[in-house]
Parts: C-alpha cells; structure tokens; sequence
C-alpha cells in the first residue's frame, strides 16, 4: 500500500468528535473519494493526512515505508487543492503553479520547464500571464489544481474542488476532472458530498457517516451491495420499505411482495428505478404526482409503503395523479439490510 | 433649492478661505523682503537661505527619526498586525487596546512618563534615540491597525496553508504570502508613521533637548525668538515637507481601504 492510514481519530478543542478512530489503505495511483453529508468528518481527515490538522494520540500515517506521522506540512510533499482554491493574488498564474518548484530549490530554467509543461497539460495557456483575479471560476479551479500538481507531490488531496462552481459547469469539469487526474497518474484522495462526482472520478469511494468510515469499495460494490442502510440511502438513494417481514415475505400496507429469502429482523430497500408499473403486480399504490423528466416519467405513489414510494418509469406515457395503479418489485432487486439506529 | 445649493457653495468657499487665506498669508511673508511693508518691498528667497542655516539640522534630525520611526513600526508593527490578524480572540483584542493607549494619553503626559523613567540616563536622555522612542509609541498603533485591517480582509489561513503543502516553512510564508498581501495596508501604515513622526509636537517639545530640535519644534523656537519672515519662510519649508507626503497618506489610504473592503 502507498498510503496507510491506522487508528486516525480527531477530537476539536470544543469536545467535537469529528472523526473516530478509522483506518484506510490506498494504492499507487489509486484515486479515492471520500464521500459522505456535510459535518461527517470529510474535511477533517483530508487536512490529517495533509498534515494542516493534527490527529489524536495513537495515529500512524505512512507513505510507503516513510512514518509521515509527525511531519511537518512544508515536508510531507502532499499536494492539495481547497474549496476555496487558495491562490495567491499577488501572483501570476504562472507564479502560482511555479511556486511549489521554487520552494524545493529547483533552478530557474528547470522550473519554467516543468511550469510550461503543466500549463499545457492542464490546458491553461492562454492565461499564463494573467492576474489570479483576472479568472474565471472553473480557470482558478484547473490553476489551482496545476499548483498542486506541479512540485510532483507523492500524493494529491482535494477538497470539494467543484463545489464553488454552478452547476451547469461542475458537470463538465467533473470529467475533465477524472481525465486529468488519470493522465497525472497520481494517487489521489477526493472529498465530495456529491455522489454523481465520487463515482465518476473515483476507483474507489469511502462513504462517511458520523465520524466514520460506514463502507469503502468502488461504484458498483457500493451501489449493488450497500452494507448499511446509510449506504444505501446516500448512494443511489434507496427507499425504505417500512413493512413487516416474516420469512420470505414482506407485508406492506399496499399489498405482500416475495422475498429471495427469510429475512426475519431485517429491513427492506428498494431504488426507484427497480420498481416497476404492471398491470398484475402484487402492490395497490394511488398516484399522487408524476414529474416528466425526458428519457423518463418520475411517480410519486402514496398508499404502497408507509412513506412515499417513488417509481422511475420509461414509456410513451403516464398515469395522472389520482389514478390506482398497481406495482411490481422483483425480489432480486430488494436490498435486505439490518435496519437502521436511531440517528443513523 | 437652488438658492440651497449657491448657499452651500458660499459656506464651503467661506471655510476654505478661512483656512487657507492665513496659511497664504504666513507663506507670502517668508518670501517678502519686509513684511511690515508687504508686497511692495519686494520678494525674495533670502529668507529661506537664513532658516536652511539656522534650522537645516533640525530638518534632518527630523528626517531621520522619521526613517528610524519607520523602521522601527514596520519591524514591530507589521509581525503584531499579523499576529493579532491570525488569531482574533479575547487576548488580543486586550493587546490590541494596549498597544492603542499612547492614542488616548496626551502626548504630555506620555513625555513626562517617559522623563521620569529614563531622565536619569543621561547619555539616552540626550540622544536622539529618546525621541524616538516617544515617536515610536505615538505612531505604532497606527501602523498596527492600518496592516490589520487589510489582512482581516484576506483568508489569511488558507492562503498560508496552500504556502504549507506547496513547501514554505513559516517564514517564508510570512514573506511571500502575508508581506504582499498586507502591502497597500503597509504603505498607509508606513505614510501615516512618517507624516506623524514629522509633524509631531506635544511629546516632542518635552522630550527634545537645545540641541536636538525636530521640524516642529524649531518652528516654535524661530516663532519664538527670530524675526516674523524667518518664522514664515519656515512655515513654507515645512509645508513643502509635508503636504505632499499628507496627499500620499491619502491616497494610500484610500487604496487600502478599498483593498479591504
Ligand atoms: N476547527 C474546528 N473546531 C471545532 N469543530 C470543528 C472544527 N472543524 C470542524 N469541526 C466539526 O467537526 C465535524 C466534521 O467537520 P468536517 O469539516 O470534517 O466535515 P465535512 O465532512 O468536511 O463537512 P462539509 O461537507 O460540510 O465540508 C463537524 O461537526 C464540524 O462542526
Ligand atoms: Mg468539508
């Protein structure tokens, strides 16, 4: 492993637990997203393992063989890319990406050459001579990821690097994102709390709640087999079905669906899009709202589950609000997971 | 209204004429060859020749403790308005006040503290350093406020952070990221420091020794005991000293001000 983190916990001056001890190992040019809701502790890791936020007693971080622990930021040869970018307005673009090269000693020629050489990669040679203020949003962002990237750091951290832009934009930098980050080759670590942009730029994603790390794996493990019910609500946005289970069947208020198998004491997940209109189906729900959405129609049907079940439908037309229509679910497509604590 | 309006006018002229007609007045008699004549006797620079070798020293001496002043506040003045910027809480808003105090005393009286402290020390009670030192109490806090005030406009954390993990240890952060960044705030800070240190009067009429005469106080003396054109070609050597670096304070401030908004 490149990057092992053991027992990293942090608790604020106030008594804020911000993070519990957790551990995480990550691979050579591994890109990882720590993805998870606002106040889970994001933040607060990335800035450990940047050195800018000391961990509570007990931490160890290497990087290789290196024991990073008690480094210093200025040494520890991380980069890092803030929300808020960081730049320094009292330089030039070009003296932003070249200040990580001037800092290591570098003589001149050899650090124009390698600014040069992450202007064009990075695409920003038209700006090279302009002011940092003389930018746009989405130009700070790709200046301040070219400064980061520059020195060569072992590893490159970003902190909700797209959060500042508006949307329409976050969208396409989110790829060109991904993109450059797979040509740097470089082992990366990425907070979001969006999870379209963890999984389009990240190998693999840790999901955070609470302080901890609830499930680390990529994409499609984290979305197929969501460990805990928070998974599954944050990624892909799971819906409860409140119902009681006995055996391999679900009773809801709506009607009795087949499970794959006994699933007494547990709870029950289904996603939007698994839930089908048939004309035979075992579930009666009333249709409360029905929002088009282009490549498809988005149904909100009361009376199935104890709250509002939602159905993803893709057909030439929908049933109106008011209608009684009725559901299919397969029980392949359920998630049986332990149910939720109280504030989880 | 626009009775109103010529009314405003009148009053406005009415005040600059007040101010200025006298000022006009002083300046005029230090170039007349005999004021009690007026204009008709004739003008001449003679006047000005008399004071640059009667006072030449006292512009110097000035001049100096001005620069030294200026140095003085930036070495102190600037790593305070940083430490103060970097971390606001209860301490140094307690600090920030004390460093204001010499603001609210009478210059009197910080002179006579400082007489009574240091009077016995002869050979420092004699150099030119005892002034500066009054000087340097006078004119820190606003050199500490002006830098402050630019840096409480900048998220000073985060930019020195980036500074951190791109590899600058503190100090160099402190000059690559934090000096620039403070730099229209120094530079009001610096024309304040030195237009005050020029000016100065009440501290330093008690601190100042026969032969250790700044600007202002040798006005007062050539006021006192030279004729009334000497006094007069005097006043208009002073002006020329310190109108323009009065309009560059200005300006600077106005910079700054604009930089932390
Ligand atoms: N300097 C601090 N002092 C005290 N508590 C803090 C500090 N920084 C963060 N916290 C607390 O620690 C918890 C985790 O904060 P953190 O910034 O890591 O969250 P995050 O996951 O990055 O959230 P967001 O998505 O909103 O950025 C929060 O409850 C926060 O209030
Ligand atoms: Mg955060």
């Amino acid at each position: 492993m490149t990057l092992t983190l053991r027992n990293i916990a942090k608790t604020y001056p106030g008594g804020t637990r911000a993070l519990l001890p957790t551990d995480l190992d990550i691979a050579e040019g591994e890109i990882v997203s720590l993805l998870g809701p606002s106040g889970c502790g994001k933040t607060t890791l990335l800035r450990i393992i940047a050195g800018l936020e000391t961990a509570d007693a007990g931490a160890e971080i290497r990087f290789k063989d290196d024991d990073i622990t008690h480094q210093p930021v200025e040494r520890r040869k991380v980069g890092m890319v803030f929300q808020s970018y960081a730049l320094f307005p009292n330089m030039s673009v070009r003296g932003n990406i070249g200040y990580g090269l001037k800092m290591q000693g570098l003589p001149r020629a050899q650090i124009d050459a390698r600014v040069d050489e992450v202007i064009a990669l990075c695409r920003l040679e038209p700006y090279a001579g302009r002011a940092i203020t003389a930018l746009s949003g989405g130009q700070r962002q790709r200046v301040a990821l070219a400064r980061a990237f520059a020195p060569r750091p072992r590893l490159l951290l970003l902190d909700e690097p797209l959060s500042a832009l508006d949307a329409a934009l976050r969208g396409q930098l989110r790829d060109e994102l991904a993109a450059l980050l797979r040509q740097f080759g470089i082992t990366a670590i990425f907070v979001t709390h969006d999870q379209d942009e963890a999984m389009a730029i990240a190998d693999r994603v840790a999901v955070m709640s609470q302080g901890r790390v609830a499930q680390i794996g990529t994409p499609e493990a984290l979305y197929r087999a969501p460990q805990t019910a928070f998974v599954a609500r944050f990624v892909g946005n799971s819906m409860p079905l409140g119902g009681r289970i006995e055996g391999s069947q679900l009773h809801l208020p709506g009607g009795t669906l087949a499970l794959t198998a006994p699933s007494d004491g547990k709870a029950a997940f289904v996603r939007a899009e698994d839930v089908r209109l048939a004309e035979h189906g075992p579930l009666t729900a009333r249709v409360t709202a029905v929002t088009f959405l282009g490549t498809h129609y988005r149904i909100a049907l009361s009376g199935a589950t104890e709250d509002t079940l939602f159905c993803l439908h893709q057909g030439q037309s929908a049933p109106k609000p008011g209608e009684t229509v009725r559901l299919a679910i397969a029980p392949q497509s359920i998630l049986i997971l332990s149910p939720e604590k109280a504030a989880a | 209204m626009r009775i109103g309006k010529a009314l405003q006018l009148a009053v406005t002229l009415l005040a600059a004429a007040f101010l200025l007609v006298p000022t006009i007045q002083s300046v005029l008699a230090g170039v007349t060859v005999n004021y009690f004549q007026g204009i008709r006797s004739g003008l001449t620079l003679e006047w000005i020749a008399v004071v640059w070798e009667l006072y030449a020293s006292s512009i110097f001496l000035s001049l100096g403790i001005a620069l030294a002043c200026l140095c003085v506040t930036l070495v102190i003045g600037v790593p305070a308005a940083y430490a103060l910027a970097r971390s606001p809480g209860r301490l140094s808003r307690a600090v920030e006040e004390f460093i204001s105090l010499p603001l609210a005393i009478p210059g009197l009286a910080l002179a006579l503290a400082l007489l009574q402290l240091y009077g016995s020390y002869k050979g420092f009670r004699m150099s030119p350093a005892f002034i500066l030192v009054g000087h340097v109490l006078y004119t820190l806090p606003f050199m500490v406020r002006s830098v402050q005030s630019v840096l409480a406009a900048i998220d000073l954390r985060t930019l020195e952070e980036g500074a951190a993990t791109l590899g600058a240890g503190p100090v160099r952060r402190f000059f690559d990221v934090v000096v620039p960044n403070a730099l229209p705030g120094i530079l009001a800070g610096a024309l304040t420091v030195v237009t005050l240190s020029i000016g100065e009067f009440n501290l330093t009429w008690m601190l100042h020794t026969p032969f250790l005469k700044t600007l202002p106080v040798g006005l007062a003396d050539s006021y006192a005991s030279m004729r009334l054109e000497i006094a007069s070609a005097y006043t208009l050597i002073f002006f020329v000293m310190i109108v323009p670096l009065l309009l560059a304070m200005q300006w600077a401030s106005a910079r700054a001000q604009r930089m932390s908004q």
